[in-house]
C-alpha cells in the first residue's frame, strides 16, 4: 500500500488558508492511486507530528505544499515528521533542484519517501502559464501582453527568489509572452513598481503563493495600485498607469497544482498510473468552465 | 441476505488452516473430523455436512467471524481496534477464545449505558445490541454501531455500518439534521463554530451540531473521525498497546527553531498556568497526558476523555512565544485608584472573557460586572484622555 501525505502550511487564524491542500488532496483521491491520502500541517491539525501514523500504508511519500526550499522544507518538516536522517546534503539541491529522499521516521514502521517542494517542480512552470490563462480567460495568452511572476522573497532565504527566477527564466524561455519580469515584495525589484518594469500594455501578475491570504489579498494589490483599500476589492483587470494589470491571486489554488503534487511523488517512485491525465483533464475542465463564466481576455478590451 | 456467504467463506479458510478460533468460536478439524465450539455450545467428530449444519446453528459467530476478517481486516490497525471498541468486543486479543466472554457471564448492562462499565461482550449480546444499534460517545461525537438491515440483500449477514452525530443530537429525529455520508464533509462542519467563528483547533469542544452521517462503513467511519479529530484514533490506540509517545513541555519546546526558539525560556510555574489556560477540558478534549517533564507534573486537569495528548500542540506554542515574551517582562508595583466595586468588577471583566462568556451577558444587566455599560463606565470613569488607565508606578 503506499500513501500520500500532503505537508502545508495551514492557519490559526485564517480558515482559508487550508482550502487548497484539501482540494488538490482531494483531486489525487479521486483518481485513486494512492490507497490513502492524508493532509498535514504545521499549524492545523493533523499536525506534522502526528499525520503518518494515521495512514495504515508501508510505504508513504511526503509532498510539501511549500513554495520554496528554505526553513520549513529543510528543518521544519524534517524534524517534525521525525526522520532523524535527514540532512539538507541529501537533496544535493542548488536552491531549485530537490528532488527525493528516502528514510524512515523514527515513530513508525515505514519507508518515508521525502520529495522537494511543489513549487520547485518543473511542473509548476506550467501551473504558472494556466493561471495566466485561466485568470484571463484566454488559453493563447501571451502575444503582446507582459507576465510577472510575483514572489515573496526575503534576505533570510535566497532560495525564495531563486524559485521564482526558475520559473520566469522557463517561462521567458517558451517565448509565449512578450516580456517575463520576477518581481517580489520583501526585496528589488518590487512588485509596487510593477508598471515600470513592462512596456506591454496587457501585464499578467500572477503570486507564487500556495494559498490566498494576508499577502495575495491585501498587501499585493494594494502595493500594486490595483485598489486604494483591499476590502474594496479590485478589477481585473485595473488600470495603474496606462496598463492593464490582470491579477491573478495565489497560483496554488490553480487546479493543476495537483498534478505538480503527483509528479513530486512519482519522482520519488509512487506508483501514480494515468493520475497524471486525470488531473490534467479535470484541471483543464475547471478552467474551460470558469472561462465560460467570466469576460474574455485582454483583447476584448482592445 | 443468508449466512451461506459466511459459512462458505470460512469453510474455505478451512481447507488452508486446521482451525479458526475467534471471538468465542473455534472451528478445527483433524483426523476425527470437524469440531466447533462457542461458549455455549460444541460439537466433535462432524463430517462435511454436519460441519454446515453446525455453523448454521451458530451463524452469529460466523457472520461476526466474516465481518472482522473480510469487511474489516486490518489485523494490529487503530482501524480495527476502533471499530471493536465501538461495539464492545475484545480488542486486544481478538483471536483468542476468551472465557470471560461466556455467555452466562454476567452482565446486565444495557448497550447505551457503556459508561456504567466497558466489559466485552459475547457476540450474542453484542449481535443484541446491535440490532438496536451500540452508542459510545467520542469527544463531541456520538457514533452507533449497527446491523445491516437484514432485508438488504445486498450486504452479507453480519455487516455492520455507522452511524455519527454530535451528542447534542443523540435525541433529535434524523429529519431534523442534515444528512452526509461523505467523510470530507466533516472537514466543512467543524470549520466553524455556532457563531461562525474559525476553530482552529479541532478537539476545543465548540463543534456544532445539527448534523449527521448515516451508513457509513467502518472504514468510513475512521476516516470522518479522523477529519472531526485528527489522530485521536491512532494515539488512542498507541495509548492501549502502551507505546503511546508523550513529548512532555520540555522536549517540545527545546525543539522549536525560528521564532518558536524562545518558548523554552517560559518559566516553570507559567506552564502550569498555561496548560490551565488552554489545555483544560472546557477548552480541549484531548487529554492531556504531557507534563512540564517526566517526573514533574502539571497541575492543571489533564481530563478525562478517551483520547489522548501525547504533546502540546501548535496552538499552545504560538501562545506559548507570546507568553515568553510577556513574562520576560520585570513586575512593577502600580498605585491605581479603585473603589472595591470597581475591583471587584475587573475580576468580573476577566472572568468573563477567560469564560467566553460576554456574548451571554444581557444588554441592560447592568448587575454583572462584565456588562458593556458597566464596562464603558468604568472605562469613562478612569481611563485618561489617552485612552489609558490612570494608574502611577510606585518608586522602590
Amino acid at each position: 500500500m503506499q500513501a500520500l501525505v500532503i505537508a502545508a502550511h495551514g492557519s490559526h487564524l485564517n480558515p482559508d488558508a487550508s482550502d487548497p491542500t484539501y482540494a488538490h488532496a482531494d483531486a489525487v483521491r479521486e483518481t485513486g492511486v494512492f490507497d490513502e491520502v492524508r493532509e498535514a500541517f504545521w499549524k492545523e491539525e493533523p499536525s506534522f507530528r502526528e499525520a503518518i501514523r494515521t495512514v495504515e500504508s508501508d510505504e508513504v511519500f511526503v509532498v510539501p505544499l511549500f513554495i520554496s526550499e528554505g526553513y520549513f522544507t529543510e528543518q521544519v518538516i524534517p524534524r517534525e515528521f521525525r526522520l532523524d536522517d535527514w540532512d539538507p546534503e541529501m537533496w544535493d539541491s542548488d536552491g531549485t533542484d530537490a528532488s527525493h529522499t528516502t528514510l524512515e521516521a523514527t515513530d513508525v514502521e515505514k519507508t518515508i519517501n521525502y520529495c522537494g517542494p511543489t513549487g520547485t517542480h518543473d511542473a509548476m512552470t506550467d501551473v504558472i502559464v494556466q493561471r495566466a490563462e485561466s485568470a484571463t480567460g484566454d488559453p493563447d495568452i501571451g502575444e503582446g501582453v507582459g507576465l510577472s511572476v510575483v514572489g515573496h522573497g526575503t534576505e533570510r532565504n535566497e532560495n525564495s527568489a531563486k524559485a521564482i527566477e526558475y520559473h520566469a527564466d522557463r517561462i521567458r524561455q517558451r517565448d509565449r509572452f512578450d516580456e517575463v519580469k520576477a518581481l517580489y515584495m520583501d526585496e528589488e525589484p518590487e512588485v509596487d513598481d510593477v508598471t515600470d518594469y513592462f512596456e506591454s500594455e496587457d501585464i499578467v501578475v500572477v503570486p507564487l503563493f500556495i494559498a490566498d491570504g494576508y499577502h495575495t489579498q491585501e498587501d499585493i494589490p494594494e502595493d500594486m495600485g490595483l485598489t486604494e483599500d483591499y476590502r474594496l476589492g479590485w478589477d481585473v483587470p485595473a488600470e495603474v498607469d496606462g496598463h492593464r494589470i490582470w491579477y491573478t491571486g495565489a497560483v496554488g489554488t490553480e487546479e493543476l497544482m495537483a498534478e505538480v503534487i503527483l509528479e513530486r511523488a512519482a519522482d520519488a517512485g509512487a506508483d501514480v498510473g494515468d493520475a497524471r491525465e486525470t488531473i490534467q483533464n479535470a484541471a483543464d475542465a475547471a478552467v474551460a468552465d470558469r472561462n465560460d463564466k467570466t469576460t474574455a481576455g485582454p483583447e476584448a478590451g482592445d | 441476505m443468508t449466512v451461506a456467504t459466511a459459512r462458505d467463506a470460512l469453510q474455505t479458510a478451512l481447507e488452508t488452516e486446521d482451525a479458526i478460533a475467534f471471538d468465542g468460536l473455534c472451528v478445527s478439524h483433524d483426523a476425527d473430523g470437524y469440531s466447533v465450539e462457542t461458549p455455549d455450545n460444541d460439537w466433535h467428530g462432524l463430517d462435511e455436512d454436519e460441519l454446515g449444519d453446525a455453523l448454521e446453528t451458530v451463524s452469529e459467530y460466523i457472520t461476526n467471524w466474516r465481518y472482522w476478517n473480510h469487511s474489516v481486516g486490518g489485523e494490529g490497525t487503530a482501524r480495527r481496534a476502533f471499530l471493536r471498541w465501538c461495539e464492545r468486543a475484545p480488542i486486544d486479543a481478538d483471536g483468542a477464545v476468551d472465557s470471560n466472554l461466556r455467555d452466562d457471564h454476567a452482565h446486565d448492562d444495557h448497550a447505551h449505558d457503556d459508561h456504567a462499565h466497558d466489559d466485552p461482550l459475547p457476540v450474542p449480546h453484542r449481535y443484541e445490541a446491535l440490532q438496536d444499534g451500540h452508542d459510545r460517545e467520542w469527544g463531541q461525537l456520538c457514533i452507533t454501531a449497527r446491523l445491516v438491515d437484514h432485508e438488504d440483500a445486498d450486504e452479507p449477514a453480519g455487516e455492520r455500518v455507522y452511524d455519527l452525530w454530535h451528542v447534542d443530537d443523540a435525541d433529535t429525529d434524523l429529519a431534523h439534521l442534515d444528512v452526509y455520508d461523505d467523510p470530507r464533509d466533516a472537514r466543512e462542519i467543524s470549520t466553524f463554530d455556532s457563531d461562525d467563528r474559525y476553530r482552529p483547533l479541532n478537539t476545543a469542544p465548540t463543534l456544532v451540531s445539527g448534523w449527521a452521517f448515516t451508513g457509513l462503513s467502518g472504514g468510513e467511519l475512521v476516516e470522518t473521525i479522523d477529519y472531526f479529530y485528527p489522530a485521536t484514533v491512532a494515539n488512542w490506540h498507541r495509548e492501549r498497546q502502551g507505546n503511546l509517545d508523550v513529548d512532555h513541555w520540555m522536549d517540545t519546546a527545546e525543539r522549536q527553531t525560528g521564532i518558536y526558539d524562545i518558548i523554552d525560556e517560559l518559566p516553570r510555574e507559567a506552564v502550569d498556568w498555561m496548560a490551565e489556560a488552554c489545555c483544560v477540558d472546557s477548552q480541549c478534549l484531548r487529554r492531556r497526558e504531557w507534563q512540564y517533564e517526566e517526573g514533574d507534573e502539571l497541575d492543571a486537569d489533564g481530563g478525562e476523555e478517551a483520547f489522548p495528548c501525547r504533546e502540546p500542540c501548535s496552538l499552545v506554542v504560538a501562545a506559548a512565544r507570546k507568553w515568553t515574551v510577556l513574562e520576560s517582562e520585570e513586575e512593577r508595583t502600580y498605585e491605581l485608584e479603585l473603589t472595591t466595586s470597581e475591583l471587584n468588577q475587573l475580576e468580573d471583566l476577566i472572568d468573563a472573557v477567560a469564560d467566553g462568556r460576554t456574548d451571554e451577558i444581557r444588554e441592560a444587566d447592568v448587575y454583572d460586572g462584565a456588562n458593556r455599560y458597566r464596562a464603558r463606565y468604568l472605562r469613562a470613569k478612569r481611563f485618561d484622555d489617552e485612552g489609558n488607565l490612570v494608574a502611577h508606578q510606585v518608586e522602590e
